[in-house]
C-alpha cells in the first residue's frame, strides 16, 4: 500500500515538472520574438532615443531650394540667404560641405563619407568629440531629464550647441539673494 | 528608613513631575477651551518616526485638508518611504556651472521655500579661478550682467547629504534624522527650533524661519512630501532634500532637470550603471571640508 502512494506521488511530480518545463519554455519563445520584432522596428534597447533635432521649417529639408542649385564651394560670406550663419567652429579648416552633404542636400556626411541624418547627428560630432560623446551616452555630459531608474531623456548637441559657432553664449544670472537684514 | 518611605509615599510626586503634568494639562485645556480639535491634535502628536500608519494617515488627510484651504487647490502630502536599495548620491560639474543661479529659484518654487522673508536652499558662490575652491574669497552676491564672469567659476552649495552628519548628532529631540535612501529630513512637527543643527552644519545648508513664511497661493506647490516640501511654519528648521516629493517617485530632483548647461547629475550609488557611479569611476572628484569627515554623498567633478 505505502509503494503504491510513493508511485503515485511520483508521477505526479512527473506531470508538475513536465508542464512547468513547457511553460518556462513558451515564456523564453515570446520573450525572443518580442526582441526579434524590437530589433525589426529599429528600437533595441540600447539605441538612444532624440527628441527631433531642431530645424528650422523655413529653410529645411534643404533641398526645398538646393535640389536645382550648383553646389558653390567657395568659403565666402552668406548674403541674402543664411545670413545669420558665421561659422565659428573650426572655420579655418572647414566650410558647409565638411558636414552638409553635397549629393544628398538633407543629410550629413562623416569625414568618411557615410550619410548621416539629422536625428542621428551627434555620430558626425563624436568623430572628433570622441570623449565627449561617451559621456554624453553614459548621461554625464549634457542634460537628461526623466527617470533617475527609468526611461531618460536625451537632448542631441545641437540643442543646446549651435553647430556652426558651438562655444556656449553668456547669460544673464537671476537676482541675487537679499543681504540678511534688508528688505526687498 | 525604606519601610518608613513605602509607608508613607506610594507614588512620589516632586516639583519637576508635577510641573510637567500641569503645563500639559493647563495648555491642552487651553487649546480644548478654543475649541480647536486640529489644533490640539498637532500638539499632542509624536514624532514621525514613532507614529502608527493609521495616525499618520490621520495627519496626512488634516494636513491636506488644511493647506487646501490655505491655498485654494488641492494638495497632496505624501509618506512615501525610502526604496529599497537606493543610496542616493549628486555629482555637480564645477567646469560646466555658469552659475545662471537657475537652480536656486527652480528650487525655491518646486519646494515651497519662503519668499519673504526669503529662503533659498541653494547658495551659488562665485570663486576666483587663481584662488580654487576657496570659501574665505567667495562672493554668494555677484550681480553681473553677464555670467560666467571673467575669471570666475561657481559652486553652488546645498545640502551635501552627508554620510555622518553633524546636524542629525546635534539635534536634541531627534526631529532630523537620516532615511535608508540616504536623505537627511526634517520632521517639521518635531523640531523646536533650536538651530543646534545650523551652528552645527559647516555648509551653511539649514534655514530657520524667522517670520512667519509667506507663500502666495499661484505659487504654491501642490505635490508634496511630508519629510520635504510641504509648507513650513514659523520657527522650524528647513533644509534641501534632493526634492524627496520627486525621487521617492524615480524623477530627477528640480534642479537637475532646469540646469541649463547639465552640470548637475543625480543617481544610485548602489546601482553600477548609475551615472553618478560612473562619475565616481571616471572622473576628478572632489567633495567640500573633507578634512571634517561628514563624509558628503554630494560629489563635485570636472567633466572635461
Amino acid at each position: 500500500m505505502k509503494k503504491y502512494w510513493f508511485n503515485s506521488w511520483l508521477i505526479f511530480l512527473f506531470f508538475v515538472l513536465i508542464l512547468s518545463t513547457s511553460l518556462l519554455l513558451t515564456g523564453h519563445q515570446a520573450a525572443d520574438s518580442e526582441k526579434e520584432q524590437q530589433k525589426a522596428e529599429g528600437k533595441e534597447r540600447n539605441d538612444i532615443q532624440v527628441p527631433p533635432p531642431p530645424l528650422n521649417e523655413d529653410t529645411f529639408p534643404c533641398s526645398m531650394c538646393h535640389a536645382d542649385m550648383e553646389t558653390n564651394l567657395e568659403r565666402r560670406e552668406l548674403v541674402d540667404f543664411h545670413d545669420d550663419i558665421v561659422l565659428h567652429h573650426d572655420e579655418e579648416n572647414r566650410w558647409c560641405m565638411a558636414c552638409h552633404d553635397a549629393e544628398n542636400r538633407d543629410m550629413l556626411h562623416s569625414a568618411s563619407g557615410e550619410l548621416i541624418d539629422f536625428s542621428e547627428s551627434y555620430k558626425l560630432c563624436g568623430q572628433c568629440h570622441g570623449p565627449k560623446l561617451r559621456d554624453w551616452k553614459a548621461g554625464i555630459h549634457g542634460r537628461r531629464t526623466g527617470q533617475w531608474n527609468g526611461e531618460k531623456q536625451y537632448l542631441l548637441c545641437a540643442h543646446c550647441h549651435d553647430p556652426h559657432s558651438p562655444k556656449f553664449q553668456k547669460m544673464k544670472p537671476d537676482p541675487a539673494p537679499i543681504k540678511p537684514g534688508k528688505k526687498k | 528608613m525604606s519601610i518608613h518611605k513605602t509607608a508613607f509615599s506610594p507614588k512620589k510626586v516632586n516639583r519637576r513631575s508635577f510641573l510637567k503634568v500641569a503645563a500639559i494639562t493647563s495648555s491642552a485645556a487651553a487649546l480644548a477651551a478654543c475649541g480647536d480639535k486640529a489644533a490640539l491634535e498637532e500638539f499632542l502628536q509624536r514624532d514621525f518616526r514613532s507614529l502608527s500608519k493609521e495616525k499618520i494617515a490621520k495627519i496626512v488627510k488634516r494636513l491636506e485638508a488644511e493647506f487646501a484651504e490655505k491655498y485654494g487647490k488641492p494638495f497632496t502630502v505624501s509618506t512615501k518611504e525610502a526604496i529599497p536599495n537606493t543610496l542616493f548620491g549628486y555629482g555637480l560639474d564645477l567646469s560646466r556651472c555658469i552659475g545662471c543661479r537657475k537652480c536656486v529659484y527652480a528650487c525655491q518654487e518646486e519646494n515651497n521655500q519662503s519668499r519673504d522673508p526669503q529662503i533659498l536652499w541653494i547658495k551659488v558662490l562665485e570663486m576666483q579661478k587663481e584662488k580654487g575652491v576657496d570659501f574665505a574669497d567667495a562672493n554668494l552676491y555677484y550681480d553681473h550682467e553677464e555670467v560666467p564672469h571673467e575669471g570666475h567659476f561657481y559652486l553652488p552649495m546645498g545640502c551635501q547629504q552627508c554620510k555622518n552628519p553633524p546636524c542629525v548628532k546635534s539635534c536634541p529631540v531627534g526631529a532630523t534624522y537620516t532615511d535608508p535612501d540616504g536623505i537627511v529630513v526634517v520632521d517639521y512637527n518635531w523640531c523646536i527650533g533650536c538651530r543646534c543643527c545650523m551652528a552645527s552644519c559647516p555648509y551653511g545648508a539649514r534655514h530657520f524661519n524667522w517670520g512667519k513664511p509667506s507663500l502666495p497661493a499661484e505659487d504654491a506647490n501642490p505635490k508634496t512630501h511630508y519629510l520635504g516640501n510641504r509648507p513650513r511654519m514659523k520657527g522650524v528648521v528647513e533644509k534641501c532634500t534632493w526634492c524627496i516629493q520627486r525621487t521617492r517617485e524615480g524623477r530627477y530632483p528640480v534642479c537637475v532637470e532646469v540646469c541649463p548647461v547639465g552640470a548637475r547629475k543625480f543617481g544610485n550609488l548602489l546601482d553600477p550603471d548609475s551615472e553618478i557611479r560612473y562619475i565616481l569611476e571616471n572622473k576628478r572628484v572632489l567633495i567640500l571640508k573633507e578634512e571634517l569627515n561628514t563624509q558628503p554623498k554630494f560629489y563635485y567633478f570636472y567633466g572635461t
